[in-house]
């Protein structure tokens, strides 16, 4: 046997052609060598290159994350892979929008929970709030968490994305 | 319209007939459909490019490995939307497990009908995309000749692969302006085929340093080209050192070489696969540390310094640590190793590697391959040693089916040069050799190409032989016919205490009659001093042959090391497997 090597998350950012295709074979990669995505988010971010960014967040030990690095890198679509939490430091935010409906206290404890939160009221109806709130995962967690008692109806969550700190590029 | 565009207008069907001229191609391997047939009339109207009709397109894409495997060219691949697309999947991943470059294009219902579940509609970029390198779908004509001459581009370049290139039928028939030139790469996918020179001399240190050193090479040598086969005899040659070859790697190292261990792994020698566990400096070139080879993982030559050169990142540290990793083509690579070595003043401890090589022949003293022969029946090793000792004066082309048969001929034919040596290894598919042959025979009308065959390999891709016998393609099935599928039946006798469930090739064709039906030329040998005769009467015929040379029915192909094994827990024969010599006599 292999000696017991830690699991570790690791947060990716794979610059790809924005072409069809394309994240389909990110994530048939992931499932066909049986790797973990935990997050992943996409969006074109140079119109001009039609370059995209992907933002995978995965987890596994320190030789499946090499290679997980090492098969992006292979797609012939990907121009760059860089291992943020190797490379970083790099900053990771998510954004989530979290509806309550709720009547009473549980409304007022709702709004004053968002607030310590930092989370905005993007929508209001007398017996529903939608916040907005953007932060690290964890924070997101505690929020959704904090939000079940008072009547949470539903989350829809972004994933991460994430970029290096300082002037360096990814 | 600028007149110089004027000429480059064109169909859909012409841009690619035209890309592959440009491509140099001059074979395709292919079967026509509803969803090709403007490329077929495209075609029909010129006399640049020779179609192959094959019968099945599963033979097409085999066919396309074989040519390009003994050419170092693509090959090239034209099948049918839906079932003909369907039908090429294995060879697809058969050509991506052994890296083989293939541009295999596909017809497509028109755009407009795609995604309604239309006529022979298959989603064939969705089917090919894990059983490709690469793929495409075109959805406009003024992309048609970029993106056939960046496909040849993906497929030779870096780590050689598949391309599946989807042709709706639309764009097929649509006119626009041809663009694209064979000298178009890819923008992002752009290999690196230096290594880099710090770990290079970081790796000849390591290399001069060893005791007890061993090469260990692989199909990455002859994905390299000839050239780095000339460069590995170089180089091994001037550090006295022993090398092995993987089943991918044979012919890249003379087998008549001193230096030469014969090949390693599962079915590997004795000698080959104690070096490789007891070496203390392992010397990868272009070979993946395959299951086959290094059995279990942590009993995987322990006390080895690893050096691993490969083209693709991805197979360094993907089952073993490499201790020096080395990205690159092999022959740039080994081109540099000898600079360096040559440069240095480092040399290896010449009474060590004395040693070494003391160990080594007391190994080699085992003979793992002797096997005891027969006045009457046919040894299967026998068949081959007189097939190899018969042929070799004319250089034969080698392909094979999978099996026994194929172990034995890896084991038991010495190859010489490089491209000679046609085998599924990574998928292991049956069916592949007899196709195979009929493109190395295409690329190569003159030479002697032989299909080492089992009876029920045989089976599974037997429509080919017509294709051999239409395009004047004079390929030699030599079966093996041990009237099992024996690999299964020798798994079934060691570890599922003989119960042969289903391993049996029942109601077999007559193999002779059948090549005789088929418009070839059927022989038979059944006995030990028929052989000479037989192989010299299928030599001498310029036709598609069939030989159904019938074999001991158990005999069982040793040395083994049983999956899950350490290397020197190799089993060198039957009473190492804890078996009696299957009584073969009775049986017949
Ligand atoms: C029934 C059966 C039994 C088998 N038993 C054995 C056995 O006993 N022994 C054995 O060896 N095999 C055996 N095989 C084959 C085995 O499954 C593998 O296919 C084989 O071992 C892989 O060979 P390889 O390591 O040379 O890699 P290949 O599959 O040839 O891969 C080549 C490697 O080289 C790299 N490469 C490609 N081009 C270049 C380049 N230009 N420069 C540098 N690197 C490059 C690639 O990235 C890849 O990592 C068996 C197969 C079957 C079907
Ligand atoms: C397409 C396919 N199906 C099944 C197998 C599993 N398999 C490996 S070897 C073998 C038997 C081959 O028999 P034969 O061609 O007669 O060769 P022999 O081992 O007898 O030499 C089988 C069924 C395979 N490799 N490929
Ligand atoms: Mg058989």
């Amino acid at each position: 046997m292999r000696p017991q090597l830690p699991i570790e998350r690791h947060t990716m950012a794979v610059l790809v052609d924005n072409e069809a295709g394309v994240l389909a074979r990110v994530i048939g990669l992931f499932s066909g060598r049986g790797y973990n995505i935990e997050s992943l988010t996409v969006a074109e971010v140079n119109h001009a290159e039609g370059l995209s960014r992907i933002t995978v967040v995965t987890r596994g030990t320190p030789p499946v994350i090499e290679q997980i690095k090492a098969q992006l890198e292979r797609l012939i679509p990907v121009h760059k892979v860089s291992d943020l939490t190797v490379e970083g430091p790099a900053v990771e935010r998510e954004l989530a929008l979290v509806k309550v409906a709720a009547l009473g206290d549980p409304r007022v404890e709702s709004l004053r929970l968002a607030d310590a939160f930092r989370a905005r009221v993007l929508d209001t109806t007398t017996d529903s709030f939608t916040f907005e709130i953007t932060g690290s995962s964890e924070k997101i967690d505690a929020f959704v968490e904090l939000m079940k008692p008072l009547g949470l109806v539903d989350v829809s969550r972004t994933g991460v994305v994430a970029i290096k700190r300082g002037a360096g590029g990814m | 319209m600028p007149p110089e565009a004027q000429g480059n207008m064109m169909s859909g069907a012409e841009m690619i007939i035209r890309a592959l001229k440009e491509q140099g191609v001059d074979t395709i391997f292919g079967y026509p459909g509803g969803a090709v047939l403007p490329i077929y009339d495209a075609l029909f109207k010129q006399n640049h490019i020779r179609h192959i009709l094959v019968r099945q397109e599963g033979g097409a894409v085999h066919a396309a490995e074989g040519y390009a495997r003994s050419t170092g060219k693509p090959g090239v691949v034209l099948v049918t939307s839906g079932p003909g697309a369907t039908n090429a999947v294995t060879g697809l991943v058969d050509a991506l497990m052994d890296s083989i470059p293939i541009v295999c294009i596909t017809g497509q219902v028109p755009t407009h009908l795609i995604g309604s579940d239309a006529f022979q509609e298959a989603d064939t970029v969705g089917i090919t995309r894990p059983a490709t390198k690469h793929n495409y779908l075109v959805k406009n004509v003024a992309d048609v000749g970029r993106v056939m001459h960046e496909a040849f581009y993906v497929a030779t370049n870096g780590r050689p692969g598949p391309v599946v290139i989807d042709m709706p039928k639309d764009i097929q028939v649509e006119t626009g302006v041809y663009t694209g030139s064979p000298k178009t790469k890819h923008r992002s996918y752009q290999p690196q085929l230096k290594g880099d020179l710090g770990a290079i001399r970081q790796a000849v240190e390591l290399i001069a340093s060893a005791r007890r050193p061993v090469f260990y090479t692989g199909g990455g040598v002859i994905n390299s080209g000839p050239n780095a086969s000339q460069l590995l005899r170089e180089f091994v040659r001037m550090t006295g050192f022993p090398i092995t070859t993987t089943l991918m790697g044979l012919g890249s190292y003379p087998a008549s070489d001193p230096q030469w261990l014969g090949m390693l792994g599962m079915h590997g020698t004795y000698e080959a696969n104690l070096a490789m566990h007891d070496c203390d400096v392992m010397i990868n070139i272009g070979a993946r540390f395959d299951d086959r080879i290094t059995g279990r993982l942590n009993a995987f030559s322990p006390d080895s310094k690893k050096i691993h050169v490969d083209i693709d990142r991805s197979s360094i540290n993907k089952n073993v640590h490499a201790d020096v990793a080395i990205v690159g083509d092999a022959g740039h690579v080994l081109e540099d190793m000898i600079k360096v070595w040559k440069a240095g003043v480092h040399r290896p401890d010449k009474q060590a590697i004395a040693d070494w090589w003391k160990q080594i022949d007391q190994w080699r003293g085992k003979d793992c391959l002797k096997y005891e022969p027969s006045k009457d029946v046919i040894m299967p090793q026998y068949a081959l040693q007189r097939l190899h000792a018969l042929t070799k004066h004319l250089k034969p082309y080698f392909t094979t089916e999978v099996g026994q048969h194929q172990m034995w001929a890896a084991q038991f034919i010495g190859f010489e040069e490089p491209n000679h040596w046609m085998t599924s290894g990574g998928l292991g598919t049956m069916g592949y050799g007899l196709p195979a042959a009929v493109g190395v025979q295409i690329a190569h009308p003159n030479a002697l190409v032989i299909d080492v065959a089992g009876e029920a390999s045989t089976m599974m891709n037997i429509q080919e032989f017509s294709t051999a016998v239409q395009h004047d393609a004079p390929i030699k099935v030599f079966i093996l016919n041990n009237e099992y599928m024996g690999m299964v039946r020798q798994w079934q006798q060691i570890s599922y205490e003989g119960r042969y469930s289903h391993s049996y090739s029942d109601s077999l064709p007559d193999f002779v009659k059948l090549a005789e039906a088929m418009h070839g030329v059927g022989l038979r040998c059944t006995k030990p001093d028929e052989v000479d005769g037989v192989i010299e009467e299928m030599m001498a015929i310029r036709k598609p042959v069939i030989v159904d040379c019938q074999v001991a029915k158990l005999e069982n192909c040793f040395p083994m090391v049983p999956s899950g094994a350490a290397h020197n827990e190799i089993l060198l024969n039957a009473r190492d497997a804890g078996l009696e010599r299957a009584d073969d006599l009775a049986l017949v």
